[in-house]
């Protein structure tokens, strides 16, 4: 049995530790938001945090990460999901939709560490995540305009990590 | 087991969770011996509040209207499109609007193949007309309910945002209230359209219908589906083409946790278990002898010699006009060139995957795919069970690009589920998917052209070498383009036949579209095709033959500018004389652009042009090279005439999106064979664009009254030539082979 703790849920899995945690989430744990697309840590769908950092949960084996705190896509909150949520409408990002909870993980991340980030910032935070549809142009004005929400907001923000 | 209609009406009932009493479900089916087609008000379930009087559309009580879309979600954004097409005939509210995705029905058809399938970028324009109708229709039978609510006169009331609205009184009622009363009603026969310049929804950039469920995680795409005691496989291909399975020893992995069964499936094998990963791991361990392990002489660069020998062979005529020969020889210059394609693979971002169900004679299936009806098809030979037996569920689809035209995925889900008797997820590896593929065919052209002494060309002539996709799909879609009507014996023979015939028949027509009739008044053309097929699958691949043929034609088009010393724009504007609209695109990109200004800000320009099934586009693409030979685009500027614009955003990402996926391929990736293996197999040795080399997109789109054309595809052709002529301005170098290799670029 090893013990998880995800998006601020304790949960007991019992699968050979080596497993990946990308599976874990999507089959033990049925959070089917974060994806599969090349298990090879190429792309970066499978993005999730871990402690507050992106991690490429393909990767990422679940005694690796066991005790640890994990927020998936489902359970992104807080001021920079809500900007960026904002974002992501506004500019109607999603086109398949695949690669977009690894984009949104990543930019969540981004947003944490610099919240303003310009165009090489973004470059050089979002480029490990491929978008077969092309919609990069969309994510990087949806970034940028979720920087300029969060930013109008007195109110501490940041991903409630710390709520446990 | 038998099962009759008003069975099949209840489960619909239940599946769709309407209220209502299922014995108000009437069948009338015709045909006999084969599979039933149904008539518009037994598509939905409903009750007496509910008004659906169309395939289409379906009004409750509470007033929010449900939009079947007949075609796939694949990222396009129909399932926006064509809700918005609906919603302005019906004047409906458009924050009321909902959609699903249509089930595999005859009704549902997209009339272009009379197939339902997700293709070509047909959906809206062949939707329409039928989707305005219907919505008018509807908005029609609420106006007559509302006149005889009010006793009134139907002229009196019209219908807006969602109510209709008494004029004179300024009375008004929703539509949901109305909705019990209209169902009552005849559905009118002949309906009034809209005029263009009344639309209200058409043409604005309404937010897409499927955006916040991608936003949080909860859009269920193929991979996602989830079932009480669902098992997963994952199926190993054979590495070599044409491999069969000789041998392998199931008892290594049997007692491997999770392992529940080792099968023998006509694509492969497919090892079952509790979880993916389990299934992996016993697949990654599993010894499997094949009947052969490498073919020697399918090589990618033996093709390439293969092919430029026969290209000096006359090939099948495909189009000809005036006397090519007799023009060339008396022209004042010749210019000749050989472009080479390569093998290219969809690489969607959602790898193949299936879901299949067997139970108590029916058959269901979640199929991420883009043809339904060669999914249903496909279940109903695998099961022997019939097309009202079989229930084709379409989740969100993470890309299509044409890969899901095709249904393998399909077959070995239901083959898998039938064999184990319970659900089954099958999930293929990103290795399995990239070497696995339907691949755009490779090709060899060679191109030649006549200038007469102003430098205009008077004769050109075209000959492609390599395989037609279309000698690879027919003869495996083609059952499911039949109508329903038609009895399995009697498609299983055509099916048989069309295997043995059409690939001997069929080859050259499609692979030479793009190529066979350019838009330039050129008066002397031959385009011929001299097949060569080594067997690699092949499929449709996003904009199909003109990811291709455009870019040897726009780059040759180029060629002949260089030679004659012409501007590549005005020498193109000159070539499209009496072609107002063409004309009209080309000049709204260079206007952009300032094509005529000299100061490029230290960028190369270059220029392409093509009318991609009635849609018409110019881009000019701006790019730098470094002195080491890299290309970065630095902006791409396009003007394109689509016809009524449904929404602009999405025309616009249509549009960027094209790009970046023709970037993939012009800058990037290739698919290549070696002793008949694919060599790349996922992203490492496949890699995609990434957000910091994405050009800036500038989209402009130009003002119509015509109807609309489709946009999902007509920007990858346009991309390769547009860069690659910028390329020849920046260096004097001619790119002939894409993806372009910065080793020939270097300046020395
Ligand atoms: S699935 Fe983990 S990086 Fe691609
Ligand atoms: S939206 Fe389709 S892969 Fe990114």
């Amino acid at each position: 049995m090893i013990t998880l703790r995800v998006n601020d849920k304790a949960y007991k899995v019992d699968v050979d530790p080596e497993t990946p945690l990308l599976w874990v989430l999507r089959e033990q744990l049925g959070l089917t938001g974060t994806k599969y697309s090349c298990g090879i840590a190429e792309c970066g769908a499978c993005t999730v945090h871990i402690d507050g950092e992106p991690v490429l949960s393909c990767i990422t084996t679940i005694e690796d990460v066991s005790g640890q705190d994990i927020t998936t896509i489902e359970g992104l909150q807080g001021w920079i999901a809500d900007s960026l949520r904002e974002g992501w409408i506004n500019e109607d990002v999603s086109q398949c939709g695949y690669c977009q909870p690894g984009q949104i993980m990543t930019a969540a991340a981004l947003l944490e560490s610099n919240p303003h980030p310009n165009d090489d910032d973004i470059n050089n935070a979002m480029s490990g995540v491929y978008c077969r549809c092309g919609t990069y142009p969309e994510i990087r004005k949806a970034i940028h305009h979720a920087s300029s929400v969060s930013s109008v907001s007195s109110v501490s923000w940041g991903v409630d990590h710390e709520k446990k | 087991m038998k099962k009759n209609k008003v069975d099949k009406g209840r489960r619909r009932f239940l599946k769709f969770g309407v209220m209502g009493s299922a014995g108000l479900v009437m069948a009338v089916y015709f045909g006999t011996g084969g599979e039933k087609t149904k008539k518009a008000f037994e598509i939905w379930n409903k009750d007496s509040s509910i008004l659906a009087p169309n395939a289409w559309i379906s009004i409750d009580s509470t007033g929010i209207v449900t939009v079947r879309v007949n075609h796939s979600e694949l990222g396009q954004g129909i399932t926006t499109a064509l809700p918005m097409i609906i919603a302005e005939e019906l004047e409906a509210d458009w924050s009321r609007i909902r959609f699903e995705i249509a089930p595999a029905e005859a009704v549902y058809k997209n009339p272009a193949f009379n197939s339902q399938l997700t293709a070509a970028s047909t959906s809206v324009k062949t939707s329409w007309d039928i989707l305005r109708k219907a919505g008018a229709a509807v908005r029609e039978m609420l106006i007559a309910a509302a006149a005889s609510t009010w006793n009134v006169n139907v002229s009196e009331c019209r219908a807006e945002k969602g109510a209709v609205i008494h004029t004179t009184s300024g009375q008004r009622l929703e539509f949901g209230k109305l909705a019990g009363r209209a169902s009552r009603l005849p559905v009118p026969k002949k309906v009034v359209l809209k005029n263009p310049d009344e639309f209200k929804i058409i043409g604005q950039p309404l937010k897409r219908l499927d955006s916040s469920s991608k936003f949080n995680g909860s859009a269920v795409f193929g991979i996602d589906v989830k079932l009480p005691g669902l098992l997963t496989a994952t199926v190993i291909h054979p590495p070599v083409f044409n491999a069969r399975v000789k041998l392998f020893d199931s008892d290594t992995i049997k007692n491997m946790k999770g392992i529940r069964h080792v099968l023998e499936i006509d694509n492969g094998i497919a090892v079952v278990a509790d979880s993916f990963w389990q299934a992996k791991n016993g697949a990654d361990t599993l010894k499997i002898e094949w009947t052969h392990n490498e073919i020697k002489d399918l090589d990618s660069e033996k093709l390439l010699k293969r092919w430029g020998e026969l290209s000096n062979k006359e090939g099948k005529t495909i189009h000809e006009q005036g006397n090519p020969k007799e023009a060339l020889a008396n022209s004042s210059k010749e210019i000749k060139a050989v472009y080479e394609l390569p093998y290219q693979a969809h690489a969607t971002a959602e790898p193949m995957n299936c879901t299949a169900y067997i139970h108590k004679g029916i058959c269901d299936v979640w199929a991420p795919t883009q043809n339904q009806d060669a999914a249903q098809e496909m279940a109903a030979r695998i099961t022997g069970l019939k097309y009202e037996n079989i229930n084709i569920h379409t989740p969100f689809v993470g890309g299509g690009f044409g890969r899901r035209i095709a249904v393998d995925y399909v077959a070995e889900a239901v083959q898998i589920a039938k064999m184990i008797k319970a659900p089954v997820k099958v999930i293929w590896t990103r290795e399995e998917d990239m070497t696995n593929d339907f691949y755009r065919p490779a090709n060899t052209n060679v191109i030649k052209a006549g200038l007469n002494e102003q430098g205009f060309p008077v004769t050109w002539s075209h000959r492609i070498v390599g395989p037609d996709h279309m000698a690879h799909m027919l003869p495996r879609l083609l059952p499911s383009f039949l109508p329903y009507w038609i009895p399995r014996s009697l498609r299983d023979l055509v099916s048989g036949i069309a295997n043995r015939v059409l690939p001997g028949v069929i080859p050259g027509k499609k692979i030479s579209e793009g190529a066979s009739h350019i838009p330039y008044a050129i008066e002397n053309i031959n385009v011929d095709y001299v097949e060569d097929d080594p067997g690699i699958p092949l499929g449709f691949w996003r904009s199909v033959a003109f990811s291709h043929n455009t870019f040897v034609v726009e780059s040759f088009i180029d060629e002949i500018a260089a030679a004659a010393e012409k501007d590549p724009f005005k020498l193109r504007l000159k070539l499209l004389e009496g072609k107002p609209r063409m004309q009209n695109v080309l000049k709204l990109a260079a206007e952009k652009t300032g094509w005529t200004n000299e100061n490029t800000n230290g960028l190369s320009r270059g220029i392409a042009f093509l009318d991609f099934h009635g849609t018409i586009l110019c881009f000019i693409a701006e790019v730098t090279v470094s002195p080491k030979g890299h290309v970065k685009v630095q902006r791409v500027i396009c003007a394109v005439d689509c016809g009524i614009v449904i929404n602009p955003q999405i025309v616009k990402s249509q549009i960027s999106g094209g790009i970046v996926f023709g970037l993939t391929a012009t800058l990037k990736s290739s698919i290549t064979v070696r002793k008949g293996r694919i060599v790349e197999s996922n992203f490492d040795d496949f890699p995609l664009l990434r957000i910091d080399e994405m050009p800036v997109v500038d989209v402009h789109m130009v003002k119509s009254a015509q109807p609309p054309t489709g946009i999902g595809e007509s920007a990858v052709p346009l991309i390769a030539p547009a860069v690659t002529n910028a390329v020849f301005a920046a260096t004097g170098k001619r790119i002939r082979r894409i993806p372009i290799d910065n080793q020939t670029l270097i300046m020395r």
